[in-house]
């Protein structure tokens, strides 16, 4: 049962992700934290990181990582199968529709509409994982006494180094994570 | 070309390299996917590879996945599919399995309690960062549709928690009503479509 659960809420995830790259994040999210609370908002922050780090997509990560934590290796495959099974099905039937008409101006129409609405989703679960950063949980009501400083600074700097240098984004987030073994050991 | 043994191998491990070296998703593995694919195999020519990562990009799901998916697709039919799908996703959830034991074990560690909540605050940098990025792009552009679209999605579900599914399912509809619209409505029925289809 739990196995199906997996795949199933890791199907929906691959289904209605659209766009590549962060567009699987408020999804993932909303099947992993809040409807099914298999992560904390702290786990799934860590997650994250842990994806960047690794090669492979996001959702492909995120699958195996709370399919092995909910159900072991066999739950890491069935979340993953979930994760790529609408992508076998719709990619297949476009690349036969594409062989045989060659038009897909209406598919990208649809991609072009989407965009806006899967930033704004985007923000808005990065918005809960800033909360979780610097407050520690993203419920409301925050307190303001619950801020962590150094989190604040190392956000800020973190936004600062990206928007000014462009580096690769593993290298900011190990830095943070090396300045936060100092920070908070002092 | 001839579809051997070494053929299909080829094609399995070219994606499983691709997927165990590539860090950052879609968006860095489709131009080695490229690379692989047209400049050393020479197995498809470069427009029809673009076509192949751009009707990836249009489908839900990872892109590096979709695209994979195009080109297996393309080289061996449905077989090949299944081939470059495992190739692309075995590396990910092998090493992210084998983490996530590391992980559990280690999670309570002192050092590692506090490498990963700095590394939070890193993380919600580079989803600020992207999500910047992404919404310069849409105000750049001075239309106003996408704008409403966008705010409105926001406040749907970050003060109103409205399902994200039924946000994207209305903003696609949207989308295609508009994409329509633009492409002169009625005149581009099926018929004309085919016809193209048929040169």
């Amino acid at each position: 049962m739990t196995l199906l659960r997996l795949f199933w809420s890791f199907f929906l995830v691959g289904l209605f992700s659209f766009g590549g790259g962060y567009a699987a994040l408020p999804l993932i999210q909303e099947q992993v934290v809040e409807i099914n609370s298999w992560l904390t908002p702290g786990e799934f922050a860590d997650i994250l990181t842990i994806s960047q780090m690794t090669p492979g997509p996001i959702s492909i990560n995120a699958s195996s990582f709370v399919g092995t934590k909910i159900a072991g290796i066999p739950g890491a495959i069935a979340a993953t199968a979930g994760c790529v099974t609408p992508s076998c099905i719709i990619v297949l039937i476009l690349a036969a529709l594409y062989y045989r008409f060659k038009g897909l101006s209406m598919v990208q129409g649809i991609i072009r509409g989407l965009r806006p609405a899967v930033v704004a989703l985007i923000a808005s679960s990065g918005i809960s994982i800033l909360l979780t950063a610097l407050f520690g949980t993203a419920e409301f009501p925050i307190s303001l006494s619950g801020l962590d400083p150094a989190a604040l600074g190392l956000f800020i700097a973190s936004l600062f180094m990206l928007r000014r240098f462009k580096p690769d984004p593993i290298f900011v987030m190990l830095g943070a994570g090396i300045f936060g073994v100092i920070i908070y050991s002092i | 070309m001839k579809k051997d043994a070494r053929f299909y191998w080829n094609l399995f491990f070219s994606t499983l390299k691709l997927s165990a070296f590539t860090f950052g998703g879609g968006y860095v593995i489709v131009p080695l996917m490229q690379k692989r694919f047209v400049k050393e195999l020479k197995w498809i020519d470069e427009d029809e590879m673009l076509d192949l990562v751009a009707i990836g990009q249009s489908a839900p799901g990872p892109v590096a996945v979709n695209a994979s998916i195009m080109v297996g697709y393309r080289m061996a039919g449905v077989p090949g599919a299944f081939l470059t799908v495992l190739g692309t996703v075995l590396p990910p959830l092998v090493i992210i399995t084998a983490i996530t034991f590391f992980y559990m074990a280690f999670r309570d560690n002192q050092v590692i309690r506090t490498l990963f909540r700095g590394m939070q605050a890193g993380i919600a940098a580079v989803i600020a960062d992207v999500v910047i990025n992404m919404a310069a792009k849409i105000i750049k552009n001075r239309r106003v549709l996408p704008m409403i679209v966008m705010l409105l999605s926001f406040i749907a579900a970050s003060f109103f928690d409205v399902d994200i599914i039924v946000i994207l399912l209305v903003s696609g509809l949207l989308g295609a009503y508009t994409a329509f619209r633009a492409r002169g409505g009625a005149e581009m029925d099926s018929h004309s479509n085919e016809e193209e289809g048929f040169e």
